[in-house]
């Protein structure tokens, strides 16, 4: 695995500069069921295409940010600020669409 | 005798009158400044340059550019160098790998002349493995027979490292010859940031040594005019996705590219036939860079090939003063410009002939030729030719690895009898001979274009440039290559006896590679694994090829159809220190460890940092922190300031207990919870003023709770809170034990009795003149205060305490401290399963605040139900301390194991904590603890070991 992402903060780097945060998981608001509350802490979607997802700049500025990118070819469409990233519903549609 | 130097001639590295000395197997040798190790070697008469892998037989000069086995010799005392690639130094002490007591006298030839019929490839699997209780003895033998070159048992210390550098451009460019550069130039001229990178010493290819030297001057001048970064000396070791590592020395370039060239040219090829190891059989561009860039005169040559190329050899060889005795082509037809030119040069060329046999003892004598069967077999009779090197011209191979990593596939070419790479990714352009544009200006052409497509494709250049990409195109695709080949027979020979070798660097012979496929391992990829072929130093660049056709003609099936394997990275070997590169986490030692090693403390590894362990005397420390006052730095602990308004509110939400409700000037001990409702670390946390909290983390927990805390501050961006992570910026030390508030009273001022600091108070103070924050906290179960200060001050500070009376001490006594007061280590004591109520810190989780926190739904789920074990302490009434993870058993069940064991100086006991299942959780029930074939008796204890009530702690 090799590529590059931009860091909203210091342009862009190789991957290895950065820590993966996985992907973007809804925390449950009010009380979970108990299938509920599984499913937020063990599963994951494990998509195949364009997923929404954290990194963190940790060799770099620490700055946590988002990123859209295609994990069958590490293409990164987007990364962003969380206040700065698309809405989850827009970028779905976007899909592939250039930066 | 030959190998002395041919007449100067503009092409030549070599300095003449600047001569070098060096050793080789202790003897001086002399060479010249621009030589190789080999090219002086061979100037000065020396033919064998190492014995061979498995036979031990002589190998001599093969490719003359460090990619073949048969150069490697020991520098200096590290093994593994490749004489024909590395430049000469003065001084250099230069030895022989593989042979014994000498490379003139091997006793291990043995092999060849008595074991060879008897070694057929699976030998050693079949042999050694019965019976299998002698293995040992066989490994030991087998062990110290095999491998090339030894390493120094004790190495020096290395004082350098490899740098890694990242480099970003445009275009990347792999292969300096004609073709990479034509690249490189087009792409640069056209505002790329281009980068070039190629394994000689300078870039221009073949064209060095075939005349064109020139030319590739000119040409890599134009390149650095235009901007283009060229890096000699410097392959490209693989793809991987984009990225290429380009190896430089001491440098490992780290490449990202948005587009790349492969411009990686062809690779010589060997033929097949008996005894076509001996020194003196050469590549034919082996023999050439000797004369063209060495000025070394190879001697007396035949020349053996299947195309144009051994001609234009003869022609190179005669032209740079080289005597030629005669040229085998293996075309029954040919008849160009360069039949005509030979004739005139007085060369004699014989046609549909090849060698069928070579033939010297020490170096090769005299070569047999003639005409062959389809099989390879001599018809009729051979002519012998004498002379002292035959330079072999097979069908040259594309070096195709970089393309086929990056997913191009090989396809068989009848006409240019190779595997050409086809269907590379839209990102890499091939250029040049590894495409099939072989000769200088279909070479120059091609680079020119994959340049330009690169370049282009980027958004570089205007529309004409597209225009002249469409012409330049159609004029390349216009002229085809015209190359007339014949196919070499797997193995020619005249049906005598002789080795006749695929594989020059594991010794592997035609027949072994039929044995094999007699066996039934008759594909390329199974061949390769039973007999090893293709798989020694040079990865199959001369031997894949070779190995295919035979096992083509064992099985009757088309070249194209066997295929060929790709090469994994790295295409060059290379020392596993170039690899390692610079550590990006430096170790770290506080702003105190001056003073641990002034005082000859035992310094070990704890996570990144160097810590004291102890300071000779664990005991005697121990005792010190019980009776008056001990003090050990603790600025390893994660140190992070948390400020604003909302700075209670994000505490609350991370923290399962209430933080927010903290008056400022206390502290409050803290454990982390992640969402599953595991321990993830622990702390304490004390309030500054009404917006700040200070946060201490475990020493080996800090990175991930600063990012833990930021990843959430991420995904709450309506919390107004900021954080600062203080753990290098500030030091501290916790100075503890029954005399430490005096040690403070002579410090301060300020009212330390147990009103003015009451236990898990936070106040800011001014001890020894150095502005503190002091935490009357107790992890070690002592009265105790931990100095916060700024780093810098850390060491002055520590003197004044020490100086007033509190003996240092280190982590082991700490450990024994903490451990008879039952505080967990988060990591030690807990796993990733252990929740805070199988930890028993219960009063750290306040499920009844209104507040949501992390892991607060799972923790609710926990609290219903026993934990699936449960820590408990244990005593050992025997004394024994058992060690740390031993089991806990039940007859053969295991119900637990030990987490931390001690002894504790104090108590004058065994302690330990230990995670076992609930039921077994109370007081005196007893447990067996198996430890290394010993079985410890134990009883359970619920309560600390020492003030169970924390009197101490709070008087």
């Amino acid at each position: 695995m090799s590529f590059v992402l931009d860091c909203p903060n210091c342009g862009s780097r190789e991957v290895t500069d950065f820590g993966f945060g996985g992907e973007v998981t809804t925390r449950p608001t009010g009380r979970p069921e108990f299938k509920e509350l599984n499913r937020y802490v063990y599963f994951r979607d494990n998509k195949a295409g364009v997923q929404r997802e954290w990194w963190v700049h940790r060799a770099g500025c620490g700055e946590w940010f988002l990123a859209e990118r295609d994990t069958r070819t590490n293409e990164v469409i987007w990364t962003a600020r969380p206040a700065d990233a698309p809405p989850a519903r827009a970028a779905a549609a976007s899909e592939g669409a250039p930066r | 005798m030959s190998g002395g130097r041919l007449a100067e001639n503009g092409g030549q590295r070599i300095r003449r009158g600047e001569e070098l000395r060096f050793t080789f197997d202790g003897d001086s040798r002399v060479g010249l400044a621009g030589d190789t190790i080999a090219s002086a070697l061979y100037a000065g008469g020396q033919r064998t340059f190492s014995r061979s892998f498995k036979y031990h037989r002589r190998r001599g000069e093969l490719c003359g550019c460090g990619q073949c086995a048969n150069s490697l010799v020991t520098v200096d005392g590290a093994p593994g160098v490749r004489a024909c690639g590395e430049p000469l130094r003065d001084g250099m002490q230069v030895e022989h790998q593989n042979a014994w007591p000498s490379l003139e006298l091997d006793v291990m030839r043995a092999t060849d002349l008595v074991g060879g019929p008897f070694t057929p490839p699976g030998f050693y699997y079949k042999t050694f493995i019965r019976p299998r209780r002698l293995w040992p003895l066989y490994e030991k033998v087998l062990r110290s027979a095999a491998g090339l070159g030894k390493l120094r048992r004790r190495q020096p210390e290395r004082e350098w490292r490899t740098e890694y550098r990242r480099r970003h451009c445009d275009v990347l460019v792999v292969g300096g010859g004609i073709a990479g550069l034509s690249a490189a130039l087009r792409a640069a001229q056209l505002g790329a940031d281009v980068v070039l990178c190629d394994e000689d010493v300078e870039p221009g290819g073949s064209l060095l040594f075939e005349g064109g030297h020139e030319r590739a001057r000119d040409l890599a001048a134009r390149c650095r005019e235009a901007g283009v970064e060229i890096l000699t000396r410097a392959p490209g070791l693989g793809y991987f996705d984009g990225l290429v590592p380009v190896w430089q020395g001491d440098v490992l370039h780290q490449v990202r590219a948005a587009r790349h060239v492969a411009a990686t040219g062809t690779l010589a090829q060997p033929l097949v036939f008996p005894e076509n190891d001996l020194p003196g059989v050469m590549l034919a561009p082996g023999a050439l860079r000797l004369a063209a860039l060495y000025g070394v005169d190879p001697g007396r040559c035949a020349i053996a090939g299947v195309d144009d190329r051994a001609l234009e050899t003869a022609l190179s060889l005669h032209r740079l003063g080289v005597q030629v005795a005669v040229v085998a082509d293996l075309r029954p037809d040919a008849d160009s410009e360069l039949t005509a030119a030979l004739e005139t040069a007085g060369i004699e060329l014989m046609r549909g002939v090849t060698p069928v046999r070579a033939g010297g003892s020490k170096q090769l004598a005299e070569v047999q030729v003639g005409p062959v069967d389809p099989s390879g077999r001599l018809r009729g009779s051979a002519r012998r030719i004498a002379c002292d090197v035959l330079a072999v011209a097979g069908p040259q191979a594309p070096a195709s690895s970089l393309l086929l990593q990056s997913g191009a596939r090989a396809r068989f070419d009848d006409t240019l009898q190779s595997f050409l790479p086809q269907e590379a990714p839209p990102l890499i352009h091939p250029a040049g001979a590894v495409a099939g544009h072989a000769d200088a200006e279909s070479a120059m052409l091609s680079g020119a274009v994959a340049g330009a497509e690169a370049a282009l494709a980027l958004g570089f250049g205007e529309r004409e440039d597209r225009d002249r990409l469409a012409s330049e195109r159609a004029k390349l695709e216009a002229e085809a290559p015209t190359v007339r080949r014949a196919a070499p027979p797997a193995k020619s020979h005249d049906g005598g006896r002789g080795k006749a070798f695929v594989d020059l660097d594991e010794d592997i012979t035609a027949k072994d590679v039929a044995y094999a496929a007699a066996e039934g391992y008759d594909s390329l990829e199974l061949s390769k694994r039973y007999t090893t072929v293709t798989m020694g130093p040079s990865q199959g660049r001369f031997s894949q090829l070779a190995s295919a056709r035979v096992l083509g003609e064992v099985t009757g099936r088309p070249l194209g159809e066997i295929g060929v394997t790709t090469a994994r990275p790295p295409w060059t070997t290379v020392p596993m220190g170039a690899l390692a590169g610079r550590p990006f986490e430096a170790a770290k030692r506080s702003s105190i460890h001056a003073r641990h090693r002034d005082l000859g403390a035992t310094v070990r590894w704890a996570g990144d940092w160097r810590r004291a362990y102890d300071y000779g005397d664990v005991e005697g420390e121990t005792m010190a922190v019980h009776e008056g006052a001990g003090l050990i730095d603790v600025s390893t602990l994660g140190k992070l300031i948390v400020r604003g308004p909302d700075a209670g509110e994000l505490l609350d939400r991370l923290y399962p207990n209430r933080m927010s409700t903290l008056k400022p000037g206390r502290i409050r001990y803290g454990v982390l919870t992640s969402e599953s409702g595991r321990i993830s670390d622990d702390g304490t946390v004390c309030r500054l003023d009404d917006d700040t909290f200070y946060v201490t983390t475990t020493s080996s927990g800090a990175t991930a709770v600063e990012r833990w805390f930021t990843w959430w501050m991420a995904s709450w961006p309506e919390l107004d809170v900021t954080l600062t992570d203080v753990t290098q910026g500030v030091a501290a030390m916790n100075l503890a034990g029954p005399g430490s508030r005096d040690i403070l009273a002579k410090l301060t001022d300020a009212d330390v009795s147990n009103e003015g600091i009451a236990y898990l108070d936070g106040p800011q103070l001014a001890i020894a003149g150095i502005d503190c924050l002091v935490l009357r906290i107790g992890f070690v179960g002592e009265l105790g205060y931990e100095l916060h200060c700024a780093a810098p001050q850390a060491r002055g500070l520590w003197d004044a305490v020490a100086d007033s009376g509190a003996r240092p001490f280190g982590l082991e006594p700490q450990r024994i401290l903490r451990l008879q007061k039952m505080h967990i280590l988060v990591g030690q004591d807990t796993d990733s399963e252990t929740t805070p109520y199988g930890a028993n810190l219960d009063f750290a989780v306040k499920l009844d605040k209104e507040q949501d926190f992390i892991g607060r739904w799972a923790l609710e789920h926990y609290e219903e139900r026993p934990p699936a074990q449960k820590l408990v302490g244990f005593t050992c009434p025997g004394g024994e301390v058992p060690t740390e993870g031993a089991a806990i058993v039940e007859g053969d069940r295991v119900v637990g194991q030990v987490t931390s064991s001690r002894r504790a100086p104090k108590l004058e006991s065994s302690i330990g904590l230990a995670l076992v299942e609930p039921r077994l959780a109370e007081d005196g029930a007893s447990i067996s603890i198996s430890d290394d074939g010993r079985r410890i008796a134990a009883a359970v204890q619920t309560r600390p070991f020492y003030d169970p009530d924390g009197e101490l702690l709070r008087s």
